[in-house]
């Protein structure tokens, strides 16, 4: 399901942000990215990529659920009965996941239109429970928070890409404003349909794969 | 490992904390979303006459000063003491047409002409499909057109709520000459149809079912207000 994370060793007491949980914060940026390396939550990265604006706000809200999943489960990970820990993560996953859905019905009603089920299916987001099971059982919470804001900004960071990429050359625009001035078209430019599908988010995200793993040392040969 | 007593009682203290937890903020966050739902129709009916402005005050300001909201039967009579805005368009259209209660928005324009904005329900593929849709004081000639959608497919399907669909309803026409209902129909454009071009627009490739939803839609909801409009020409 996703790539193991390091045991931690018993320490006594480390600085908030030490080199080890700078680590798990900053890891899941390249290294471990859910999306090109773990090859989680693919699904939503096709699904709401058309645009930026709703790439950045799906980010934030799979980032903020991570983040309090893996603070939430890491702090009572001790008292959960092992028989229903799936079944209390996906409790705890959809409490806050149903908060956000509330909050941005309330407060950013556009963009709630806009995700309308995918915000529901954050909850399916493998990256979530992935993390939940490979991370915050076995970890203390702040290094599970770190690691659930490592990985939803891992996440975010290739939905952004993908979702700029899409947008500038199926729209035309960036966060909706016009960036392929009128003369272009008056002189033939046609926008790609294609960027406007899932199939161009495929594409893209095979070529981020490509070009991260030719880059990366630690990537090439791991199979 | 826990025993069984503890793992049954943890998973209903947590179902319970959980349960209050959202109880909690869906109560509270209510208020702020009715306002929204509330604003968002009221975007949509001013889209269906080719208001633009996306500013909440301006949206508010605007629709107050010149949106006039009425009910109405299929006989055409005014009823009265029941607020339009709160009519719910699915259950009336469960009913049969002569019991209908008939939401109507009248706008007018800063040229001083009346449009009648009248609120569509439909099916689509995958869930329901709305629409506002603007006549002229012809009653016949169609002046803007709104649609939108809960979760049709995004390119396909869901081109119903872009503009470029939408732009093709301006100056349609639903009366034949002879004052018959003909309705504008939405259908591909290969196809071999006796239609004059001004009762029907492009549908959407790969979009068939939308586009059949969004036809049947226009011919159902706009039929019922011809009494009303008859009885006020005469």
């Amino acid at each position: 399901m996703s790539i193991e994370t390091t045991a931690s060793p018993e320490v006594k007491k480390e600085p908030l942000f030490s080199k080890k949980n700078r680590k798990v914060l900053t890891d899941p940026l390249d290294d471990i990215n859910p999306v090109t390396v773990q090859i989680l939550g693919i699904c939503s990265a096709l699904a709401v990529t058309t645009q930026v604006k709703p790439a950045i706000i799906m980010a934030l809200g799979v980032t903020m659920v991570a983040a309090f999943s893996n603070l939430i489960i890491a702090l009572i990970r001790d008292s959960i009965p092992g028989r229903i820990r799936m079944i209390v993560q996906l409790v705890i996953v959809a409490l806050l996941v149903t908060i956000v859905d509330q909050l941005l019905k309330a407060y950013m009603f556009d963009v709630s239109k806009k995700l309308s089920v995918f915000v529901g299916l954050i909850i399916t987001n493998c990256i979530i429970m992935g993390r939940l099971e490979a991370f915050a059982m076995a970890q203390k919470p702040w290094p599970s928070f770190l690691d659930g804001i490592g990985n939803g900004l891992g996440y975010g960071m290739i939905l952004v890409i993908v979702a700029i990429f899409r947008e500038l050359f199926g729209s035309g625009s960036l966060l909706g404003f016009k960036i392929v001035p009128q003369w272009m078209y008056d002189a033939g430019y046609v926008n790609n349909g294609l960027m406007m599908l899932p199939p161009a988010a495929l594409f893209i995200i095979g070529m981020f794969i490509w070009l991260q793993r030719s880059r990366n040392q630690k990537l090439i040969n791991v199979s | 490992m826990h025993s069984n007593r503890y793992t049954f009682i943890y998973a209903i203290a947590l179902s319970v904390i959980t349960a209050v937890v959202l109880a909690f903020a869906a109560e509270g966050l209510r208020p702020a979303q009715a306002a929204n739902i509330a604003l968002d129709k009221k975007t949509s009916i001013l889209r269906s006459v080719r208001y633009d402005g996306a500013e909440r005050a301006a949206i508010e300001k605007l629709y107050t000063a010149s949106v006039r909201e009425l009910v109405v039967n299929a006989q055409g009579e005014e009823l009265s003491g029941i607020d339009a805005f709160a009519v719910v368009l699915k259950n009336e259209l469960d009913k049969p047409v002569e019991e209908r209660q008939l939401p109507l928005y009248i706008y007018t324009g800063e040229d001083g002409k009346k449009r009648y904005v009248i609120p569509m329900q439909g099916v689509g593929l995958w869930g329901p499909i709305w629409g506002y849709i603007s006549l002229e004081e012809d009653f016949n000639t169609v002046y803007g057109a709104f649609f939108d959608h809960k979760s049709e497919t995004p390119g396909l399907g869901a081109e119903i709520a872009e503009k470029p669909f939408q732009m093709q309803f301006q100056g349609k026409k639903f009366m034949d000459a002879d004052h018959n209902f003909v309705s504008v129909h939405v259908v591909k454009k290969a196809a071999k149809l006796n239609l004059d071009p001004e009762h029907r627009v492009d549908g959407i490739s790969g979009g068939t079912i939308t586009s059949t939803g969004t036809d049947n839609m226009l011919r159902k909801c706009v039929k019922p207000y011809l009494g009303y409009f008859g009885k006020v020409k005469s």
